[in-house]
C-alpha cells in the first residue's frame, strides 16, 4: 500500500549466502523443457524456467519470403523474438520495439554460426521465439527453447546452444538472475555456449563489473550451460523416446 | 570410421549434427534422421500441391526445403506457352516423380511415368516422410489393409502427402488409420491395431463396393480400372518397412553428442 515513490529494495542476499528465492549464488532456478510442443511446426520447444514461460517454433528450411534476401550458398537464419503484451506485469505495448529487435538480431546470429547453413542453399530457416511470460533471462530461456526446437526440426548443427545469464547482486556474482535480481542488481551477463567447442557465441553485458568479476561471471555461466545442456538434451530424448523403446521387442 | 551424412568431424572426432539413431557401417559413422523436412531422392513418387504457374512451368510444394518446378515438357499433355493454367492451377494436387537433384538445391520432378498425373478429388493427408514405410507396410501390407477395409483409393508419396479418395466415412477412416501410423507408428503390432480400429468401424456398405462408383479415375495416368490402388514408390525403397537395420542402431541422440570417438 502506499508504495508509489517509495523506493523498497528487497533484500537481495541473506547473510547466510541465501538469495531471494532461496537458491545460493550458484545455483539455477527450475528448467523443464518439453520438445515437439507444436504441431504444425516443422520443430518447437516449450521452456519453463523459473517464472518464464517461452514457446518456440521452427520453420524449414523454406523458400526465402522477400526473396532478395535469398543467398545462394546458403539458408538464411531469420529468429524473431516476440514478448507477449501480457508477458509482464505492465501491459507491453505489442509488436517490434528496439529490444525486441536488438535481441533478435543477436539470436539469428547466434544460431548462424552453429547452423550448417551451406547444406541448404537459397532457403530459409524461420525461428519464433513467443514469451509468454517474462521474468528476467528471457533471452536466455528464448535460445534454449529455440535450440531444442531447431533439433526437433532436424536442422544440422555444430551443437545446441544452452544459455544463461550471469549477475551481480549485492556484490557477489550470481547466476541465473530473477526478476527482482535483475532490477535491483548491477550487472546482468547474458550468455551462449556451444558445449562442443567451449566457444561463446552469445555474449553481452549490461551494469559494471570488474575484469575478475567478467572472468568468475564466464566461469559460473559456462558451468550453468553445462547443465542446461543436459536438460536439452534429456527433452529431446524424451521426445522419440517412447517409439526407440518398443521397438526391439517389435518381434516378440 | 569416416563421419559419413549426419555428422561432421572436427579434430579428428565426430559428432553428430542431426537428432537420430547412430548408424555405424564401417567405414561409415552416420545418424539416421529422427525428423527433418522431406529430401527428395530420385525416382521417389511424391504427391504435392501446385503453388505457381508461370508460362512454361508450375512450381509444386513436395514439402521439401524448397519449391519445385515441373516443367510443361515434362507433362504428358502439348501445351502452348502461357497455357499452363489451363492444365494446373494452384492448388491441384499432383503425383510425380523425382529425377534429378542439382547441387543448387534444384529438384527436378515430372509428370510421365506409370501412376503419375493429376490427382482430382479426395484429400490430402500428411505424415512424417520417415513415418512412410510404416503407411505402406511390408511389400504393400498395411496400405492393402487400408484400401481394402475402407474402400478408398490411397496414393502413397515418399514425401508424407497421402492422397486419399472415396466415400466421405471411407476418407474418415482411413486418415484416422494414418492418424494411428504416425503416432504409434514405433510400438509393435500396428497392423493389428490398425485392423482393429478398421473392424471396429465397420458399417454397411463401406467396403469394396463401394469404390467402382464413388470414385472417378485418375486421368491419364491410370488408363481404366486397375487391380492395384495402391501406387507404390520404386521397390527398392518399399523393401525395408521396419527401419533401420537391425542391430545398428544405438540410441536416440541429440546434437553435439559425441557418437564415437576416432
Amino acid at each position: 500500500m502506499g508504495s508509489i515513490g517509495a523506493k523498497e529494495v528487497p533484500v537481495l542476499l541473506s547473510p547466510e549466502g541465501r538469495r531471494i528465492d532461496g537458491r545460493r549464488l550458484d545455483e539455477l532456478r527450475p528448467l523443464k523443457i518439453t520438445a515437439g510442443a507444436l504441431h504444425e511446426a516443422d520443430g518447437s520447444a516449450y521452456v519453463e524456467w523459473g517464472a518464464n514461460k517461452v514457446m518456440a517454433a521452427v520453420y524449414g528450411p523454406r523458400e526465402v519470403h522477400p526473396r532478395h534476401l535469398q543467398q545462394n550458398n546458403k539458408a538464411i537464419v531469420q529468429c524473431r523474438y516476440n514478448m507477449a503484451a501480457f508477458s509482464v506485469d505492465e501491459r507491453k505495448r505489442p509488436g517490434l520495439d528496439r529490444r525486441s529487435q536488438e535481441i533478435s538480431k543477436v539470436i539469428s546470429e547466434a544460431f548462424e554460426s552453429v547452423i550448417f547453413a551451406e547444406e541448404y542453399p537459397r532457403t530459409s530457416i524461420d525461428v519464433y521465439i513467443e514469451v509468454l511470460q517474462a521474468n528476467a533471462g528471457t533471452r536466455c530461456a528464448g535460445i534454449v527453447a529455440a535450440s531444442v526446437a531447431l533439433a526437433d526440426a532436424g536442422i544440422p548443427m555444430v551443437d545446441l546452444l544452452p544459455s544463461v545469464a550471469v549477475g551481480k547482486v549485492a556484490g557477489e556474482i550470481a547466476l541465473d538472475l530473477k526478476k527482482e535480481e535483475d532490477n535491483y542488481g548491477e550487472a546482468d551477463v547474458p550468455m551462449a555456449l556451444v558445449p562442443q567447442s567451449g566457444r561463446l557465441v552469445l555474449l553481452q553485458m549490461e551494469g559494471h563489473l570488474t575484469a575478475p568479476e567478467l572472468a568468475r561471471a564466464l566461469e559460473l555461466g559456462v558451468r550453468g550451460c553445462r547443465s542446461i545442456y543436459e536438460t536439452m538434451k534429456q527433452a529431446l530424448r524424451d521426445r522419440y523416446a517412447t517409439g526407440e523403446a518398443a521397438e526391439p521387442q517389435g518381434a516378440a | 570410421m569416416r563421419p559419413g551424412p549426419g555428422t561432421y568431424r572436427v579434430d579428428g572426432r565426430i559428432y553428430a549434427s542431426v537428432l537420430g539413431l547412430l548408424q555405424r557401417r564401417p567405414p561409415l559413422v552416420r545418424i539416421v534422421p529422427l525428423s527433418g523436412r522431406y529430401i527428395p531422392k530420385p525416382r521417389d513418387v511424391v504427391v504435392g500441391t501446385v503453388t505457381d504457374v508461370q508460362g512454361t512451368f508450375w512450381l509444386l510444394d513436395i514439402g521439401a526445403p524448397r519449391w519445385t518446378p515441373l516443367h510443361m515438357t515434362g507433362t504428358p499433355w502439348k501445351i502452348d506457352f502461357g497455357e499452363t493454367g489451363q492444365y494446373l492451377r494452384v492448388g491441384d494436387a499432383v503425383v510425380v516423380a523425382v529425377e534429378s537433384i542439382e547441387a543448387t538445391g534444384r529438384i527436378g520432378v515430372t509428370m510421365l511415368g506409370e501412376g503419375l498425373g493429376k490427382l482430382e478429388g479426395g484429400t490430402i493427408a500428411t505424415i512424417s516422410p520417415a513415418k512412410v514405410p510404416r503407411v505402406i507396410g511390408r511389400s504393400g501390407s498395411m496400405i492393402r489393409t487400408i484400401t481394402t477395409l475402407t474402400g478408398c483409393k490411397v496414393v502413397v508419396g515418399q514425401n508424407g502427402r497421402i492422397w486419399v479418395d472415396g466415400s466421405p466415412e471411407g476418407i474418415i477412416r482411413a486418415r484416422e488409420c494414418l492418424r494411428l501410423i504416425e503416432e504409434e507408428g514405433q510400438r509393435s503390432g500396428l497392423t493389428e491395431r490398425v485392423q482393429a480400429y478398421l473392424d471396429s468401424t465397420q458399417t454397411p456398405g463401406s467396403t469394396h463396393d463401394h469404390r467402382s462408383h464413388v470414385l472417378g479415375e485418375i486421368p491419364h495416368s491410370v488408363g481404366g480400372p486397375r487391380e492395384a490402388e495402391v501406387i507404390l514408390p520404386p521397390p527398392a525403397d518399399a523393401a525395408e518397412p521396419e527401419g533401420p537395420a537391425e542391430g545398428s542402431e544405438d540410441d536416440a541422440r541429440p546434437d553435439g553428442a559425441p557418437p564415437d570417438e576416432y
